[in-house]
């Protein structure tokens, strides 16, 4: 028997049960927090800072994915001012690197293109960093393009935790941070990738891709395996 | 080897004479063996030295290598203990001086004043540095070594030991000033039988060394401090994570690691009780972030090192999920002394809520640069001009940039403030580790505001976007001001986004990269504004081109 909290999220009454996050409360509930990392189903990192909320009387935004739910605790998910951190963030996420969505696989199926609609970015203000990166079509299925990459590490997340084979990681640090497969060598040639394409279903963008799939077509349709995963996890008590 | 001549056999402490003996020499040299001393032969000079000592006859002198003596400005150096006479800049060929001054010393001469640099001091956590061989543990030992761990272990209890150090108003000295004794009752009261005890020696802020002089010169503090802690919050495991950029504080440490093992200070049943507790090292492979205590966790644990949201606290779930308590370096050579001393003397120094001293590297347009301690509430004047001996070249102070690329800017008009952590947050900048940046009218603020940007870019580690991403841009905003091509709108960009990294960013390297900004920005907006309107450089670092002008 887990003790059972209630608390407020945006002045509504909501309860949980202890060891839940704020995120997964809120959703139960049909408070949308936006998030780019988080994905039910694989652990949370807290990593693209979109789903910062203020919780009263701390004076640091938290993580909504990483917070755990306390009694009573008060929290501000929807605000003028989380509103245009969350812009700005993503705006971030687009100027890293190279979205071009008019030739993107993923056009009309990318959560970050939905969430940059959501938020009301219009546009770019900030300085564009336009980094040469490289593409990866080594692979005989799947194809990854670095340029669209916001690395949100879900991919890496699943292959270690759902497909258990721990091909992809990170390699390097700040902006050169890139995922690799298998400590660096071209997906193709990786000899743990069982081609399962959990990584490609996962992705937020148009990084991870179906090759042949043409322009706007790459919807991600085969995705609701992971909370099926989780629960079944859950049954067996892994 | 026979042949060897004693002084030129490698530099244990001893007495130059035919065979070694054990009294007292009656005038001893101390030849300052760490980094910065090391790096201009310093090693070469106690080699020397000691090969002319017993040329010229003298059996009764010592030359002994110690750890830093502080003044790093003049190394290498050469102190006689008995005069304190100080010889600086010597040169392996030439130590005659010292042979003579070692000739002259009486049995009745006395240590006199050696300037305010030394004497303005108070040294609580550097008291051996300088005196002691940091490879000898009886050298330890004769200087009050071991003493507190001995009483700790015998007459203390656990309790009584995390009192001791509550009462004492110590603080973390890593930079953001925790109590050291509310953090210790944390750890000890937190749930899981197996905890470990971190000590954090990954310095890597621009300028400061301060860490690094303590490991090189009294490495034993550290493993006493350590043992303390570690009863204190019933720890029997410790690390050391150590930068690997330190190497000669890394062999140090390894030396006293199997000395204090081989005399019973570290390992099972420590100095004869029941009490367990031994010490590895870790090296960092160079990232900065690993200085902050989650990531150094990943990084102990052979992960990547990137730092993850917290709470959960180290101090509740920390190395392999255990409850782990994570030390500075400096907060922990403190606690063999508080607890020799006792606390009430230890929170008699210092003012307000900052007790005890704290030490400074002073780097940067500053004569006396080197290590110094002082008591917490010294003024920036005294530290500046009394122990630093002001500008060089005698130029106009501009500023003092403190705790490193999260820390700020201090201008001429708060020289008299004293220095704590309290005042140093009012003015908008931070204790941080205690680098003391000094600076004169030769330094461009910008400039100084892009160089620290340009550090936490290059050291981001990438896992959140605002410091990944942000930092990045902030430095392109910065460099267009310094190249004269910024507008009005992009320094009122720069300073938005300041604000939204700083709330956003997943840890303090994120959280503190736009301070520099901020605290120029408060305190310099006029340069900014020159850069921006008027497309000059007042002070003449940057290259604003004619051309750029017209444009």
């Amino acid at each position: 028997m887990s003790t059972v909290f209630t608390f407020r999220i945006d002045g509504k009454d909501v309860a949980g049960s202890e060891g839940q996050t704020v995120m997964e409360v809120a959703e139960e509930n049909g408070i949308d927090i936006p998030a780019l990392c988080h994905l039910e189903g694989i652990h949370d990192r807290g990593a693209c800072r979109l789903c910062m909320v203020e919780i009263a009387g701390s004076p640091k935004l938290a993580a909504a994915c990483m917070t755990k739910i306390t009694e009573g605790m008060d929290v501000t998910a929807h605000s003028e001012l989380l509103l245009e951190y969350r812009r700005t963030v993503t705006e971030m996420m687009f100027v890293e690197r190279n979205h071009v969505c008019a030739v993107c696989v993923a056009n009309n199926h990318c959560e970050l293109q939905d969430t940059a609609e959501e938020l009301g970015l219009t546009h770019f203000d900030l300085p564009r960093i336009s980094p040469k990166v490289d593409i990866d079509a080594s692979h005989r299925l799947f194809a990854i393009d670095h340029n669209r990459c916001i690395l949100c590490l879900r991919c890496v997340r699943v292959c270690d935790e759902i497909e258990g084979a721990h091909t992809w990681d990170i390699m390097h640090r700040g902006l050169e941070t890139r995922v690799q497969t298998d400590m660096g060598i071209p997906w193709g040639e990786s000899t743990t990738c069982t081609s399962c394409g959990k990584c490609v279903q996962v992705c937020p963008t148009g990084a991870l891709f179906e090759k042949g799939r043409a322009v706007a077509r790459g919807s991600k349709t085969r995705r609701p395996f992971l909370p099926w995963m989780k629960v079944v996890a859950e049954e067996r008590g892994l | 080897m026979s042949e060897m001549p004693a002084a030129a056999r490698p530099t244990r402490r001893r007495v130059i004479t035919e065979e070694i003996n054990d009294e007292a020499p009656r005038a001893s040299a101390y030849v300052c063996e760490a980094a910065s001393c090391m790096s201009a032969q310093a090693h070469d000079i106690t080699l020397r030295l000691g090969e002319r000592a017993a040329e010229a006859g003298l059996t009764d002198v010592m030359i002994k290598r110690v750890g830093c003596l502080g003044l790093c400005a003049a190394g290498p150096l050469v102190e006689i203990a008995e005069t304190g006479q100080l010889f600086g800049h010597v040169k392996p060929d030439e130590v005659e001086g010292i042979v003579k001054a070692l000739k002259k010393v009486k049995p009745t001469d006395t240590r006199q004043p050696q300037g305010p640099f030394f004497e303005k001091q108070l040294r609580v956590a550097t008291e051996n540095m300088g005196r002691i061989d940091p490879e000898d543990l009886d050298d330890y030992i004769e200087r009050g070594g071991y003493e507190a761990l001995k009483r700790v272990l015998s007459e203390m209890t656990s309790t009584t030991v995390r009192d001791e150090i509550t009462r004492s108003g110590l603080r973390g000295r890593g930079g953001a000033g925790f109590p050291t004794g509310l953090k210790w009752t944390t750890v000890a009261k937190a749930q899981g039988t197996q905890k470990y005890v971190i000590c954090n020696a990954d310095e890597g802020d621009p300028g400061a060394f301060m860490d690094r002089s303590v490991l090189e010169s009294d490495p034993f503090r550290i493993l006493e401090g350590m043992a303390i802690a570690a009863f204190a919050v019933h720890a029997t495991e410790g690390y050391i994570y150590c930068r690997a950029e330190y190497p000669l504080a890394v062999a140090r440490l390894r030396t006293a690691i199997r000395l204090a093992q081989r005399a019973g200070y570290l390992g099972a049943g420590i100095a004869e009780t029941s009490f367990n507790f031994d010490v590895q090292i870790r090296l960092g492979a160079g990232a900065f972030v690993c200085g902050e205590e989650t990531a150094l966790i990943a990084s102990v644990e052979g992960r990547r090192g990137t730092p993850r949201p917290r709470p959960p606290y180290p101090a509740v779930q920390g190395l392999w999920d255990c409850p782990t308590l994570i030390n500075n370096v400096e907060t922990l050579a403190s606690v063999p002394t508080i607890l020799r001393k006792g606390p009430e003397w230890y929170a008699g120094i210092g003012v307000g809520k900052s007790k005890g001293t704290k030490v400074f590297a002073l780097a940067g347009r500053i004569v006396n640069t080197g290590l110094v301690e002082v008591p917490m509430g010294m003024t920036l004047r005294e530290i500046v001009y009394d122990i630093g001996g002001g500008i060089v070249d005698g130029r106009p102070f501009k500023a003092v940039q403190t705790g490193g690329p999260s820390g700020g800017c201090i201008p001429a008009e708060f020289l008299d403030m004293s220095v704590s952590y309290e005042s140093l947050i009012e003015l908008g900048s931070f204790m941080g580790s205690g680098g003391l940046i000094v600076m004169d009218d030769t330094s461009c603020m910008v400039d100084v505001a892009k160089y620290f940007q340009d550090f936490c870019r290059d050291e981001s580690c990438g896992k959140c976007v605002p410091c990944r991403v942000g930092t990045t841009q902030l430095y392109m905003l910065l460099d267009l001001i310094t190249r004269g091509e910024a507008t009005m709108e992009d320094l009122a960009q720069l300073e938005r986004l300041a604000g939204i990294i700083q709330r956003t960013a997943l840890c303090g390297l994120g959280q503190g990269a736009p301070n520099p900004i901020f605290s120029t920005l408060r305190y310099f907006r006029d340069e900014y504004l020159a850069h921006i309107v008027d497309r000059v450089c007042p002070a003449g670092v940057c290259t604003i081109t004619p051309a750029e002008v017209m444009a």
